[in-house]
């Protein structure tokens, strides 16, 4: 090894008061790659990006695991160090780009703050360097854009704006949190088309915290999938779609809908999602489980590489 | 999911709904969501409506059901038109018509008991019998706790409280249910259940959907038939097999393009739509859909494609399509 | 529980309390003139125990009047803040549920009522009424009715858009009805907070009233009129005007608490049904 990773997280656990939002999370990111981090709400994926930038909501709390990004531990920083880092090194796409936005201030007041902020241009350096950026998204008239107010603008261009603004200060790290979801799907599909274009001509590294499994195929280079605040499964995309190994990897799979088929009703994967409280002693997909051990009741199952970069939590797995 | 029968359910004919917006200081404009819509639904028949936002898809069924008022055209339900009765002459005729809201916090009124949000419609149109033994019979049939009527909608989940927006739509048997956008804050588990849930209450309760959604891919599952709106209109409508597999409008084309298919291996390349959806403040002269279309010729800045048949069922407004 | 909330219902229970029980706890006939002993000193600055905040400059027990006088200023706030509640909260459903033509037109109303002095809308009705402490209710009520209706009227805006609310119209609920079944239950805690900031304003209009002479009747103990007939020998004794004034600041003060510590308590709540 002589690079470190971009983003590596070791048992990361986040507590919120009596609940475990994730349960000693084990992630690692090359420089370059993007791994998209599925999974339903409330199994832990969004917290997992918000634990990487420290914004977590109010009462969470990282209650154990490392966080280090390009071999820095960020746990080990005070928030002064937090701050200089966010924006810059480590950039953050919020899921809904109007309360991501002040509604009282210009988006050219706000969108070059971290230019100035990290950067130390100057206002005027700034505005021209945001105009530069955005187009280069595909914004043709980026100066008036700047002029105009949040709600002025089209959901697409808010988060356009919102892109340029995590890029403009040449992160190393892109934690994107649901990023199209709010969007209508022609506005996803060029949102979708620029990511991955500056993908391709930036190169960084980035976490992509999605439910869309259409979206992770197209965008992913790795996936890793979360149920219950636990990692279940990763694996380079194009193997965990044909050979997913975790059975609720395969019924999230098995109940993907698609607009070019019309599929027999699916049931659908059984059972509810449980809330840890403390440390899993079981499985914790075992109540929605087809293929239920006596085992499954006993212990969690660690995660198991299964082929090179294929990693399983599950009983089914644990043999050598 | 159901056969269209001779004389159809719901019928609009040329509807509009405009709201004004501006006012002292601004000048008057025009929001034109809805600018002439013609289309009918049979008994227990479900036709998915789909369309972005700003297409005016929602504030169609709004008008539908008369909770917004209509600018124009006509509304039959059953074939009695109801698009000027006063909201007084409307209330019996409510029992045949019913809505399933999208957000299922907010449609639920936090600071009663389920069994009284569900038993509401039964107290209301006086239906005679044991409310409480029927408001514990839907509540069961749409699979919720029997103690659930005793409990208030925070203590459910999303799927569960949607459960209960269902339970009292079709508390009065009615004949007509709007869903919109029912299943878009729910994970595709739940949605999965919900939408299993829908087409078995169908067949059970004899029901026709106006199945709203933006999302294709849950459209597909449920309709038999697909209208797509844009702008305010309907610019394609078919049996939702043809319309899937062989689609005629650019947009419907481009709609279908644009959703990533779950599958690696697949070549997906996002068509590029010039511009963001226009605003229905002001609406393109011509095709509505000419400015971003990719395939627009002159006579499409010009002319208003009317909605013609190419098909068994098959309505398309476009100029170039054939 | 918050510290507020905590103080507010401990100081509002304990005036509810005196009011109740007020005059069994008074020593004296609060309106007794014992020209002897005017102006005495309360215990702690060298009076006798016989009155224990001395007496006022006609020799009138001032802790007796005291306690008649809570009696006064807990029904004047009560009374005045309920009726108010009564009048405006019926019409600010009325305005934010009709909108439009209706709105406008009560709320025109509304501000232009608002736009009147208080003060001086209320020494005007007193004048024009007569003494007397049903009188002071009117005359505040009059007065108040227009915060109510403003400020509900707001919520009853937000929350008619909520769905359910469209919900019960596509049933075919009248709208009397919604408004009495799916509204008002959901305003309860924003009136119950408005309520009890009403109360506190209400006591201080009625003290203010007594000591321009335009409140409560002379016989009646108010801590208005006390601090009124306390001024005049502020010099000699301080108590005459002090003690009352503290009695009205604790009351102020506490309804106030009471209003903010309710409001910080119901907020999460109003945004949990939002």
């Amino acid at each position: 090894m002589t690079t470190a990773p971009a983003l590596e997280l070791r048992t990361l656990t986040v507590r919120y008061g009596a609940r475990l939002a994730t349960w000693e999370v084990d992630l690692a990111l090359d420089p370059g790659e993007v791994l998209g981090l599925v999974g339903e709400s409330g199994a832990g994926k969004s917290t997992v990006g918000r634990a990487v930038v420290r914004l977590l909501p109010e009462p969470g709390r990282i209650e154990a695991g490392a966080i280090r990004l390009h071999g820095r531990d960020l746990l080990g920083l005070s928030e002064t160090e937090m701050r200089r880092l966010r924006g810059a090194d480590l950039a953050l796409i919020p899921q809904d780009p109007l309360s991501a936005l002040n509604p009282a201030f210009r988006i050219g007041f706000q969108a070059t703050d971290a230019l100035r902020i990290h950067r130390g241009l100057t206002r005027d350096a700034a505005v021209a360097e945001m105009v530069r950026l955005l187009g280069d998204l595909g914004v043709p008239e980026a100066a008036d854009v700047l002029q105009r107010y949040p709600h002025e603008l089209s959901g697409g261009m808010r988060q356009r704006v919102l892109i340029a603004m995590a890029f403009s200060c040449d992160p190393t790290l892109v934690i994107a949190d649901e990023p199209t979801t709010a969007l209508d799907v022609t506005t996803q599909a060029q949102i979708l088309r620029l990511l991955e274009e500056l993908q391709a001509e930036r190169r960084v590294a980035t976490l992509f915290v999605t439910h869309d499994l259409g979206v992770v195929a197209h965008l992913a280079h790795r996936v890793a999938v979360m149920y219950a605040g636990c990692l279940v499964e990763s694996a380079p995309t194009g193997e965990l779609f044909r050979a997913a190994a975790h059975p609720y990897t395969q019924g999230l799979l098995a109940q993907v809908l698609r607009a070019d088929v019309r599929a027999a009703a699916s049931a659908g994967i059984e059972g509810v999602m449980p809330q840890l409280a403390a440390a899993p002693t079981a499985c914790p997909f075992r109540g929605g489980c087809s293929r239920r051990m006596a085992i499954c009741d006993e212990t969690m199952p660690a995660l198991r590489e299964v082929a090179p970069g294929h990693a399983v939590a599950c009983h089914l797995h644990q043999g050598t | 999911m159901g056969r269209t029968p001779a004389a159809p359910l719901l019928e609009t004919r040329d509807l509009r709904t405009y709201f004004r917006r501006g006012g002292w200081l601004r000048p008057t404009r025009w929001l034109r969501a809805v600018d002439g819509v013609s289309l009918s639904l049979g008994r227990q028949e479900t036709l998915g409506l789909v369309g972005e936002s700003g297409s005016g898809k929602t504030t169609l069924g709004r008008t539908i059901l008369r909770l917004v008022d209509p600018t124009g055209g006509q509304i039959h339900l059953g074939g009695q038109e109801i698009t000027d009765l006063s909201q007084a002459a409307l209330r019996p005729l409510r029992r045949r018509m019913q809505i399933v809201f999208q957000n299922p916090y907010s449609s639920l009124n936090p600071r009663r008991r389920v069994g009284a949000i569900v038993g509401q419609p039964l107290v209301v149109h006086r239906v005679p019998g044991d409310h409480a033994r029927m408001v514990g019979d839907l509540l069961e049939r749409v699979g919720l706790p029997p103690d659930a009527a005793r409990r208030y909608p925070h203590e459910f989940s999303g799927g569960q409280r949607q459960r209960i927006a269902i339970a009292r739509a079709l508390a009065l048997r009615p004949d007509l249910v709007v869903a919109d956008e029912i299943t878009s804050g729910l994970d595709v588990t739940v949605k999965l259940r919900v939408l299993a849930l829908l087409r078995e209450l169908q067949a059970e309760f004899r029901v026709a959907y106006l199945f709203i959604s933006h999302d294709l891919a849950v459209v597909r599952q449920v309709a038999d038939r697909v209208a797509v709106m844009y702008l305010g209109q309907i610019v394609e409508e078919a049996p939702t097999d043809t319309l899937f597999e062989r689609p005629l409008h650019p947009y419907t084309r481009v709609l279908q393009a644009s959703v990533p298919p779950p599958d690696p291996t697949a070549s997906w390349r996002p068509p590029v739509l010039s511009g963001d959806p226009p605003s229905p403040l002001s609406i393109p002269p011509g095709c509505r859909f000419h400015p971003r279309c990719p395939i627009a010729e002159a006579r499409c800045r010009a002319e208003v494609p009317a909605l013609r048949a190419l098909g068994p069922g098959h309505r398309v407004a476009c100029h170039l399509a054939s | 529980m918050n510290g507020k909330l905590w103080a507010g219902s401990a100081i509002a229970l304990l005036l509810l309390l005196v009011a109740l029980a007020g005059p069994r706890l008074a020593p004296h006939d609060p309106n007794r003139q014992d020209l002897a002993s005017v102006r005495q000193p309360p215990v702690w600055a060298g009076g006798a125990w016989r009155h224990p905040l001395g007496t006022d400059s006609l020799g009138r027990d001032i802790l007796s009047r005291l306690l008649w006088g809570a009696r006064v200023a807990v029904v004047v706030a009560v009374a005045s803040a309920a009726i108010s509640a009564l009048v405006g909260v019926p019409v600010a459903l009325v305005a934010g549920y009709a909108r439009g033509r209706v709105d406008t037109v009560l709320m025109r109303v509304v501000d232009v009522w608002m736009s009147i002095p208080a003060v001086l809308l209320a020494i005007v009705l007193m004048a024009v009424l007569g003494l007397g402490l049903w009188k002071v209710v009117l005359a505040i009520v009059i007065v108040d009715w227009t915060r109510f209706a403003r400020v509900i009227r707001g919520e009853v805006l937000a929350l008619r858009e909520k769905e359910f609310v469209e919900a019960a119209r596509a049933i075919g609920l009248h709208p009397l009805r919604v408004m009495v079944e799916e509204l008002l239950p959901n305003l309860v805690p924003l009136i119950i907070v408005l309520v009890s900031l009403e109360m506190a304003i209400a006591v201080g209009v009625e003290a203010l009233l007594s000591f321009v002479g335009l409140g409560v009747q002379a016989a009646t103990p108010s801590w208005g009129a006390m601090i009124a007939e306390g001024r005049g020998y502020l010099m000699v004794s301080w108590w005459g005007m002090g003690v009352p004034m503290l009695a009205l600041i604790v009351a102020v003060v506490g309804f106030n608490l009471l209003g903010e510590g309710l409001r910080e308590r119901f907020d999460p709540r109003l945004r949990m049904a939002a």
